[in-house]
């Protein structure tokens, strides 16, 4: 295996030498100006010789799909966010009267605390699933596979064939699924999505249940890696479940807790697809979240359409807030994570 | 050897994907999606069929475009899958994926002209023969505020009172006697809902239809949701508060509004064939859309005038489309495409033998034929009409008499002029909060939703 991986990884090297060598300031014999144009020269005939166009003709289709589909819409909303437009007449800057406005909108309080709320519910509930979940798996002896592909299958079915799925589960009349099941008990009707009070817990269990497949995975990756070694000590020292758990389990798993954390409190502050496919933001606003909101400016026709201007200011908001955050969380928790 | 085999092969690849982006580029015209046009022929894409339409309206379509391209050898129409919907359709006309031709509710034709979002057809418009015996007021919705005329106005309707007859006479009601008040509605949808278990009236929501239909109710107490120069917003008004009242009564106190109640156009409409809701409120010639797009048993329909308070303002919200061009349509494209509107869609109101050719071709298809909408023209155009197609119709009239026998007695009042949709929205979460919360507080409610409105109204 190293005799195949030296000579290839040794290439260039010893291609180098050869033109740089005279470019070396011991051995110009033209003075310090041609020389800093040899060493210019060399350097460009070097990346061209080393290989350096091959390599941007390799990059080029990439960065093309990246620009295009990535970084021009990020420079274009950044550009939007200072001027009106409905996107068939030109134009116009107007400053900063998109972010005054939507500063200003009293539907903003309500979308930043429904989708606070709706962070703190998933953190609540979503977090500690998954790894609960994953923790348990990795004791199974036999099947462990097949709990895995269970626990995955979720994030395979597509969200919108999910969402009715769930629609149907939260029929909110005593006939539905999750109200007769209650029914047993003597409890409910609930009424899940028509609700203020009930239709965001109700979202919270959906979203949980379609992500939490993929996190577990993840955490099951991550604990394949804790050695078995620490367990066997662990127990001849007396240890029981509860104490491995705390004190072997959860230690090595922090890094990727910590990850998988901040990956959930983006993509819980950027919900859209659960409150817009089963409630459109209803009842009365009650799940209207930060990122429908600006879908409604935008695309709704609740604020008569078309405010893209708006709906790029309160993206652009939201992409720096978060940004804020994120650096504000990997700073708290540096220390941390340095295991 | 291999290194240069390598570069010749990765110069290959790029050169073809960069080849290939650039003639993307060009190939990408200042035309809307799927037109376009050379020597004299034009190709333009159409609005043809809902999605979820079956399979005979798709063919109906597809033979009528092919029957004009036989009038118009140098037309080519490409219908395609479309419906207005207020969610999509702004970003349907940002992102360019509009048809040449389609319709837009009378109520957006404004805004949309005011925004250049559609194309000048004045010319083509008032070329049309029948163009002076245009009802009016009909006309108006397709004009901007220069005078120019902007669409070729259709599918007029006034909104009326849909019922499931097999669901009254499961609850031991009359079908051949609908509701003719509120108090009846009121007492024959808690019958439906006592005796059969499902919902007795069926209320929408979402997507400012709930604010469309609160509007209809509005006027049927003889409110109004915009003074008459649409400058002020008058949301809280006693026919709103009163129209609200009804609801949270039959919500909470009767059980007639279904916990479940959270609907659409469309999703009402499913809900009603499939025999779930017993009474609805929506356009009069909605039958058609519940024939192709969810199969109703005929059986079952029932149509009937919405009832109307004592109130001398008490009225019928009357609405319709316009069959607008898209503003990045050529010309010859816009003249094509007015053409069509005029062949598909008004033209059969005129012409004794487009109405028979039309006709025997939807019943051939098996598509509604017959289905009451308002006139365009004037009464006697209309009774011509019904007299033409006499031998083709195949949709139940004589369940559909409650709304026939009165629809030119009928007091017709038009959607609120300014930012109706913006109005609409504004009401949507007051119907939702109010089906959903048994304590909501009606007027304050109201009057939260008219500060939104004449926010939107103040913005233009």
């Amino acid at each position: 295996m190293t005799q195949i991986q030296a000579p290839a990884g040794q290439q260039p090297g010893r291609r180098r030498p050869t033109y740089t060598t005279p470019a070396s300031p011991g051995s110009d014999p033209h003075g310090p100006h041609t020389g800093r144009a040899a060493r210019a020269l060399a350097r460009v005939s070097g990346w061209w010789r080393g290989g350096g166009p091959v390599t941007v003709l390799f990059l080029l289709p990439m960065l093309l799909v990246f620009g295009l589909f990535s970084w021009w819409p990020i420079a274009r909303t950044v550009v939007m966010a200072f001027q009106q437009t409905n996107l068939v007449e030109p134009a116009h800057w107007v400053g900063f009267a998109n972010f005054h406005r939507v500063l200003s909108d009293p539907l903003l309080p309500t979308a930043l605390r429904n989708t606070v709320v709706f962070a703190g519910l998933a953190f609540v509930i979503g977090y500690p699933i998954p790894l609960l979940l994953a923790i348990a798996m990795s004791d199974l002896r036999r099947a462990r596979g097949l709990y895995a592909v269970l626990a995955y299958l979720p994030v395979v079915v597509p969200p919108a064939v999910a969402v009715l799925l769930w629609q149907f589960f939260y029929d909110a009349s005593g006939d539905g699924v999750f109200n007769t099941v209650l029914g047993w008990f003597g409890i409910g009707p609930v009424p899940w999505l028509v609700s203020a009070h009930w239709v965001l817990p109700s979202l919270v269990m959906e979203a949980t249940w379609a992500a939490a497949g993929g996190t577990v995975i993840i955490y099951l990756a991550a604990l394949t890696s804790v050695p078995k070694e620490l367990y066997d000590a662990a127990e001849v020292d007396g240890a029981g479940i509860w104490r491995k758990l705390f004190h072997i389990t959860l230690p090595h798993l922090r890094a990727i807790m910590l990850v998988t954390l901040i990956l959930q409190i983006i993509g819980t502050a950027q919900v859209f697809l659960e409150p817009y496919l089963f409630t459109d933001g209803g009842p009365d606003n009650a799940s209207l979240t930060v990122l429908l909101l600006i879908y409604n400016y935008a695309f709704g026709s609740t604020t008569g359409g078309g405010d893209y201007g708006d709906a790029t200011a309160l993206s652009l908001l939201l992409a720096l807030a978060l940004a804020l955050l994120s650096w504000i969380y990997f700073r708290l928790t540096r220390s941390w994570s340095d295991s | 050897m291999k290194t240069t085999r390598l570069r010749a092969v990765a110069l290959s690849i790029t050169a073809v994907a960069l080849g290939s982006a650039t003639l993307a580029g060009c190939g990408s015209s200042n035309n809307s999606d799927g037109a376009s046009a050379s020597k004299g022929s034009v190709t333009i894409s159409v609005e043809g069929w809902r999605p979820g339409d079956q399979q005979a309206t798709i063919d109906y379509v597809k033979q009528q475009a092919a029957a004009f391209h036989k009038l118009h050898p140098d037309i080519t129409i490409v219908p395609k899958e479309w419906q207005w919907n207020a969610a999509t359709f702004p970003a349907q006309l940002a992102g360019g994926t509009l048809p040449v031709s389609f319709r837009v509710p009378f109520t957006d034709t404004k805004g949309l002209v005011a925004r250049h979002q559609v194309a000048d057809v004045d010319q083509d418009i008032r070329a049309l023969p029948y163009f002076d015996t245009l009802n009016k007021n009909v006309l108006a919705a397709a004009e901007g505020t220069d005078g120019k005329v902007y669409g070729l106005p259709s599918d007029v309707y006034a909104n009326g009172l849909h019922y499931n007859r097999t669901l009254f006479k499961q609850a031991g009601l009359d079908p051949d006697k609908p509701p003719t008040t509120w108090d009846e509605v009121r007492a024959d949808a808690k019958a439906i809902h006592d005796k059969t278990g499902q919902a007795g009236f069926g209320e929408m929501t979402k997507s400012n239809t709930g604010g469309w239909i609160l509007t209809t109710l509005t006027y049927a107490m003889g409110g109004r949701v915009e003074s008459e120069d649409g400058k002020t917003a008058t949301l809280d008004n006693p026919g709103t508060e009163q129209a609200l009242q009804m609801l949270h009564d039959m919500r909470w106190e009767d059980g007639s509004i279904s916990p479940n109640n959270s609907y659409d156009w469309a999703g009402v409409n499913q809900a009603f064939a499939a025999g779930k809701i017993g009474m609805f409120v929506s356009g009069s010639d909605v039958y058609n859309a519940l024939v192709t797009t969810d199969k109703i048993n005929p059986d079952d329909y029932g149509l009937t005038a919405i009832p109307l308070t004592d109130s001398s303002d008490a009225g019928a919200l009357g609405g319709g489309s316009v069959n607008v061009v898209s503003a990045k349509a050529s010309p010859t494209e816009a003249k094509a495409a007015v053409e069509w509107a005029d062949f598909f869609r008004v033209k059969k109101y005129t012409d004794q033998d487009a109405a028979v050719a039309d006709a025997k071709a939807q019943t051939a298809s098996k598509q509604p034929v017959g289905t009451p909408t308002f006139p365009i023209f004037d009464q006697a155009s209309y009774t011509n009409y019904q007299t033409w197609i006499k031998d083709y119709v195949n949709v139940p009239l004589g369940q559909m008499q409650g709304y026939t026998d009165s629809m030119f007695a009928l007091k017709l009042v038009a959607e609120p002029a300014v930012q109706t949709q913006g109005v609409y929205g504004a009401l949507d979460p007051v119907v939702q909060k109010v089906l959903s919360d048994k304590g909501a507080d009606i007027p304050s409610l109201l009057q939260q939703a008219n500060q939104k409105a004449q926010q939107i109204i103040d913005q233009g």
